[in-house]
Order: C-alpha cells, then sequence, then structure tokens
C-alpha cells in the first residue's frame, strides 16, 4: 500500500493529481467478493456442525481433526492417522498436475503456431480455441461423458476400425477425469503462452541458429526461457482450478476417482453435509494453493536477483 | 585484378530470390576476397539485406550458389555455416548475462566451457566491455549493446562475419566512433566482414571495397575512390556523394572520351565509361567540387569552348561554398569551392563565370 502511494506520487507530476478513490471499487469488489467469503470460511472451518447443515456457533478443532485423524465409529478410540482425506488431496494433486503437464506439451506447440501463423489467420485460431467456452462447461463435460462410454462414439469407432474387439471402460476411471480436465482447461494454456510466444523477437531464434544451435538448442536455451512468463502464468491458470475441480471428477469419475472439489461441494450440499468440514478442506486446498505460488514467487525473486 | 587468384572468402554465383511474386535479387554474382571489409550499399529495398541473409542461411536461394571458400553452403542450415552475424537490433539474448552471450556460440561448437570462458573474456576485453560481463542486456546502453553483438559474433571466429546496419540504431557521435573501430577491429582479426549499410559516408569511411546495389542488382563493385571517382552508371554517381548530372547526347566518340552537348547547345568533354555510339542519349556526371570557376577575362587564359555562366545563388557551407551557376544555354550547374585562401574567388549572384572542369572529371555514363 505504501508502495503504490509512493509510486503514485511521482507520476503525479506528469498525470495530474492521484486519486486513490479511482481503485475504491476495485477494493469493494475484492473485499466483498473474495475476503470476506474467505474470512467467513475460516470462522465456520472452527464451528460446530448442526446436523441438517449449517453450523453451531461453538469453536471446535473437530473439522481439521477429522480431515487427519480416525478416532473410531464412537470417536473414543486412540486416533490414528485418517488417510482417506490425506488419498483425495493427493489425487487431486496428481491428477491436477498431470492436466498442467498434458495441457503444457499440448498447448505450447499450439500457441506457438497460432503465434506464428500471418497476422490476419492469427485472430480466427484464436477464436476457434475459445469457442468451446461458448458453452457451459457442464454441458461439455456431459458430453464428453457421452463421447467416451461404452457404447458411445468413440468406442464405436475403435471396434468399427477392427482395434479393439470389447469397448474400452474410460467412464469412472482416473483417466476420464484426467481427460475432462484437460480438456475443460487447455485454453487457460494456450492463451497466455500464445501471449508470451506473439511478443517473443524471432530475431533471437536467428541469432541462436547463427551461433550454431540446433532447432532444439533454440528451443530450450532461448525460446523457452523468453516465453517462460507465460509458461508459468498457463501452468498455474490450469493447474489452480484442476485442483479444486468437482464437475469433471463427479461427472466422469467414479467413487474410486474422488477429488477435493467434489469433496467440499458433497459438504454443502443436502442435509448430509458438514459444513465446518468442507470449510476446513476448502482452508486446507487454499493454503496449498497459497504456498505454491510463494514457492514460485520466491523462486522468480531469486532468478532476478542472480 | 591482384586478388584474382586468391580463392574468395564468398563467392555469389548467379543468385536469384523471390519472395512470391517479388524478385529481391535479379541474379546477383559477387566475389568477395579474404581479409576484406566488403560492403553492400544500397537504398532501403535494394536486396542488399536479402543477400546477407542468404550469405548467413536465414533465407532459401530460389537459384544459383553460394560458396564459402570454395564449398557450397546454399543448402546448409544457418548452424552448420561458418559464419557469424551482427544484427541490426542486435538480438542479444535477454535471459543470459553478457558473458553467456558471448559463450554461447563456442558452446554450441562443443569448445570446453573453460576455453570458451577465457576466449568470450578475451574477446569482451576487445570491445572493451570486460568489466560489464555480469550485466544483462537490458541494463547496457545501446553502444555497449552493440559491441556485445560484436563480441558474441567473433567469439567463435567466424571465417566471415555478417554485419547487418549493426550502427544505424547508435547516435551520430557513437556511430562515427564505431566505425573507426570495426575497421581496426577487422584489421586486427583479419577476419572477413561483411558489412550492410545505406550510409555511403559508412561505406566510403570503412570500406576495402563497396558494391552498390539498387533494385536487386549489383551496379558497381570497386574501391571508396573507385566508385565516388570512377561511377559506372547513372544510379552510382547520383547516389554515391553529390553531383550534377546532365541529360546529354553524344556527338563524337574517340578514344573513350566522348564530346558531348547539352540540350542548350553547350558542349562538354567526358570520360566515357562504357561504350557510347554518335547520337546516343546519355548522362554526364561531374563532381562539383572538380569544377572551378572563375571570372571571365581575368588571367586571359581562360581557353575557348569553355561553358560559361551566371552566378545565380551561392551558399555558404563553412569549409566551402556552393555556386549555384547557370549556364548560358540554361542548364544549371552546382560548383563548390574550398574557402582556403588560394582558392578563394568572391563571386556573387548575378556575376559572369566560367567553368573550368578538372581533367577526367566529367563522365558520359548510360543510366
Amino acid at each position: 500500500m505504501a508502495g503504490g502511494l509512493a509510486s503514485g506520487r511521482s507520476v503525479a507530476g506528469t498525470y495530474g493529481p492521484v486519486r486513490p478513490w479511482l481503485l475504491l471499487p476495485s477494493w469493494l469488489v475484492i473485499g466483498v467478493f473474495m475476503l470476506a467469503p474467505i474470512l467467513i470460511m475460516l470462522v465456520y472451518s472452527f464451528l460446530t456442525k448442526e446436523f441438517r447443515g449449517g453450523v453451531i456457533w461453538e469453536f471446535s478443532l473437530a473439522a481439521y481433526d477429522r480431515f487427519l485423524f480416525d478416532r473410531g465409529l464412537f470417536g473414543d478410540d486412540p486416533p490414528s492417522i485418517e488417510w482417506t482425506y490425506i488419498t483425495i488431496f493427493a489425487r487431486s494433486i496428481i491428477q491436477a498436475s498431470c492436466a498442467t503437464f498434458f495441457c503444457l506439451v499440448i498447448g505450447f506447440p499450439t500457441a506457438y503456431v497460432i503465434a506464428t501463423r500471418p497476422e490476419r489467420t492469427r485472430s480466427l485460431w484464436l477464436f476457434l480455441i475459445t469457442v468451446p467456452y461458448w458453452v457451459n462447461l457442464l454441458i461439455r463435460t456431459v458430453s464428453m461423458k457421452f463421447l467416451i462410454r461404452d457404447n458411445g462414439p468413440l468406442n464405436e469407432a475403435l471396434i468399427g476400425l477392427g482395434l479393439m474387439s470389447t469397448p474400452l471402460s474410460l467412464v469412472n476411471t482416473d483417466l476420464a477425469v484426467q481427460l475432462g480436465l484437460f480438456y475443460s482447461y487447455l485454453p487457460f494454456m494456450v492463451l497466455p503462452i500464445y501471449a508470451a510466444v506473439e511478443r517473443y523477437n524471432f530475431g533471437l531464434s536467428e541469432a541462436a541458429a547463427d551461433l550454431y544451435a540446433s532447432k532444439w538448442e533454440t528451443l530450450r536455451l532461448v525460446l523457452l526461457p523468453a516465453v517462460r512468463p507465460g509458461l508459468v502464468a498457463g501452468c498455474i491458470l490450469v493447474f489452480v482450478p484442476s485442483l479444486g475441480a468437482f464437475l469433471a471428477p463427479d461427472l466422469l469419475g467414479g467413487a474410486k476417482t474422488f477429488m477435493i472439489g467434489s469433496l467440499i461441494e458433497e459438504q454443502f450440499k443436502g442435509s448430509a453435509g458438514n459444513w465446518p468440514f468442507g470449510a476446513a478442506a476448502s482452508m486446507i486446498l487454499l493454503t496449498m494453493v497459497l504456498l505454491v505460488l510463494l514457492l514460485y514467487a520466491r523462486s522468480q525473486a531469486q532468478a532476478s536477483q542472480r | 585484378m591482384s586478388g584474382a587468384s586468391v580463392r574468395p572468402a564468398i563467392e555469389v554465383r548467379g543468385v536469384v530470390k523471390r519472395f512470391g511474386d517479388v524478385t529481391a535479387l535479379k541474379g546477383t554474382s559477387l566475389a568477395i576476397r579474404d581479409n576484406e571489409f566488403f560492403t553492400l550499399l544500397g537504398p532501403s529495398g535494394c536486396g542488399k539485406t536479402t543477400l546477407l541473409r542468404l550469405i548467413a542461411g536465414f533465407e532459401d536461394v530460389t537459384e544459383g550458389e553460394i560458396l564459402l571458400f570454395g564449398e557450397e553452403i546454399a543448402d546448409l542450415p544457418p548452424n552448420r555455416r561458418p559464419v557469424n552475424t551482427v544484427f541490426q537490433h542486435y538480438a542479444l539474448f535477454p535471459h543470459m548475462t553478457v558473458l553467456e552471450n558471448v559463450t554461447f556460440g563456442m558452446l554450441r561448437l562443443k569448445v570446453p566451457k573453460a576455453e570458451a570462458l577465457k576466449r568470450a573474456r578475451a574477446t569482451l576485453a576487445l570491445v572493451k566491455l570486460d568489466a560489464l560481463a555480469e550485466r544483462r542486456p537490458s541494463q547496457l546502453s545501446g553502444g555497449q549493446q552493440q559491441r556485445v553483438a560484436l563480441a558474441r559474433a567473433m567469439a567463435p571466429r567466424p571465417k566471415v562475419l555478417l554485419l547487418d546496419e549493426p550502427l544505424s540504431a547508435l547516435d551520430l557521435k557513437l556511430r562515427q566512433a564505431m566505425r573507426v573501430e570495426l575497421k581496426q577491429l577487422q584489421r586486427e582479426t583479419g577476419i572477413t566482414f561483411v558489412f550492410v549499410t545505406h550510409d555511403q559516408e559508412e561505406a566510403l569511411t570503412m570500406s576495402d571495397r563497396i558494391a552498390v546495389m539498387s533494385a536487386g542488382e549489383i551496379r558497381q563493385v570497386g574501391s571508396a575512390q573507385e566508385i565516388y571517382e570512377r561511377p559506372d552508371n547513372r544510379f552510382v554517381a547520383d547516389f554515391i556523394g553529390e553531383t550534377n548530372l546532365l541529360d546529354v547526347t553524344v556527338e563524337r566518340v574517340e578514344d573513350g572520351l566522348a564530346l558531348c552537348r547539352l540540350p542548350g547547345g553547350t558542349t562538354i568533354r567526358a570520360e566515357a565509361a562504357g561504350a557510347f555510339s554518335v547520337g546516343a542519349a546519355g548522362h554526364v556526371s561531374i563532381r562539383p567540387e572538380r569544377i572551378t570557376l572563375s571570372r571571365p577575362g581575368i588571367g586571359a587564359f581562360a581557353p575557348a569552348g569553355e561553358p560559361t555562366g551566371t552566378v545565380e545563388h551561392t551558399v555558404y557551407l563553412g569549409t566551402d561554398t556552393q555556386h549555384l551557376v547557370r549556364l548560358d544555354d540554361g542548364s544549371l550547374i552546382t560548383a563548390r569551392t574550398q574557402n582556403a585562401h588560394h582558392a578563394f574567388v568572391d563571386l556573387k549572384p548575378g556575376d559572369p563565370a566560367v567553368l573550368t572542369i578538372d581533367d577526367g572529371a566529367a563522365r558520359l555514363l548510360a543510366d
């Protein structure tokens, strides 16, 4: 805040008096729609659950306790580590990482190709990338299920071509969830990388080739470092929503493919829910995401100090 | 020529380059000698940069051959050609330090790291940048970045260094200093330099030889003095320096000398560049500083037949004075007189003047 005001003063001479109140709408939106809900969740995670959903205003660590420890059916056994939720978290992290990886592997070449098209056709390609977004995510995910189900077009094609004799059972597997995540978030990878590659000075690739770098060395030593901010932005934009996704695991997966998003969603749905537990899981998820971002920010700071 | 027996560093044979419907080079042939500072000079769009990029390998030739010390290289990708380029906008790798930039080429050539570092530091010392080895390009001034680009291209010890208008982004003072330095570097290292520029002053001050290009063709190759004093055609005479270009008809030709008639009737004797037949149209080029003005009657020595006219306008330029003279037949000619004591003639607008043209200064040229 102090830094913002200080730098604001420095441009005041050029651009007239600074008007800090111009930021008020932004602060309001952030405060009302982001900070306040998070605070509410934080408070709820330390309350006692009420049976038909909702909370009793009584301080309790039960939600966090339940997340980490198993105390038996009646809660009086000696505590042991509760693996159920940790497994769900681990699976979520693995699924989100894989989705990020596949989006990166597919998204980078895509973005590169688009960014190297003649300027007139670029916007058409970009438009095509965003076309799926005109359709609701729920419908897209259901369609995906339709495509990959046992007697869906994919399996019929495979069998029709004689590649398979029995259908691949994809629905309700981790693979199906992965496919759903990858498909849902691919544009989030393509767009920031496109923006970075589009600004890339291809003269640098020429210079690298001139200095005896092979195509692969040019990519690895010059192009990728130069577009790194775009790669990182894309990875964050895919990883973070994938981690908390619940549509893909709900619709494409089964009981064994449960992810954090679904777990949280379930706690707030209907009367079987447990609001404090859902809030606690949310807080843990949020903490993990922030941790990843923090680590990234630190590595950036070190890189720029070098 | 004396260099004819030596194998050229670069030989371009009948190279044609087309971009779609546009022909950038129309069958160019050229031999660049080893250890030479060779300049491709021409207005923008003349094909000089295209020729350089063809030699570097950034573009493919449409037709023709490019030989590097006798070896055909036109089919090799840029990373397999032992030539390096200094780019117009430097193209330094922004995420690497100066030192990393300079070692880049050597490391790709599998030079051992210690050796590469040693050579990089030596090259940086050569361009007086050794103190800034750990900086990033963004922390350097334009002139410093220019030197890094130079060091980066020279460090792998290329057989030929290609320079694509490397000085055009620098301010005038720096540009002038870099000219001297580049020339010195070329002499010290003995690397063949192929330098592309549209700035004739740059070309004249640095080059051993210059190829003047226009519209995808080489119009003349020669030393600075040759192309300035003995232009082969109207384009070169007009493009290099200042000149009087007069449309003439050829009256008589004898032993390479031609008697040319201006439209108004005045005749001028000129050296013919090439073969001209009597009655043909041509252009006579006379450099303004090769015309001496004097008052008629003074010295009484003015031989008959020298063009006479009236001073129309004078411009004082410090080191010299420019006179615009209207010949008796109506043509306009610019003459330039040094403001040195011995050459000083005090001519004012309206004064009559006799023009004496130095021997060999008038050249009869085709287009």
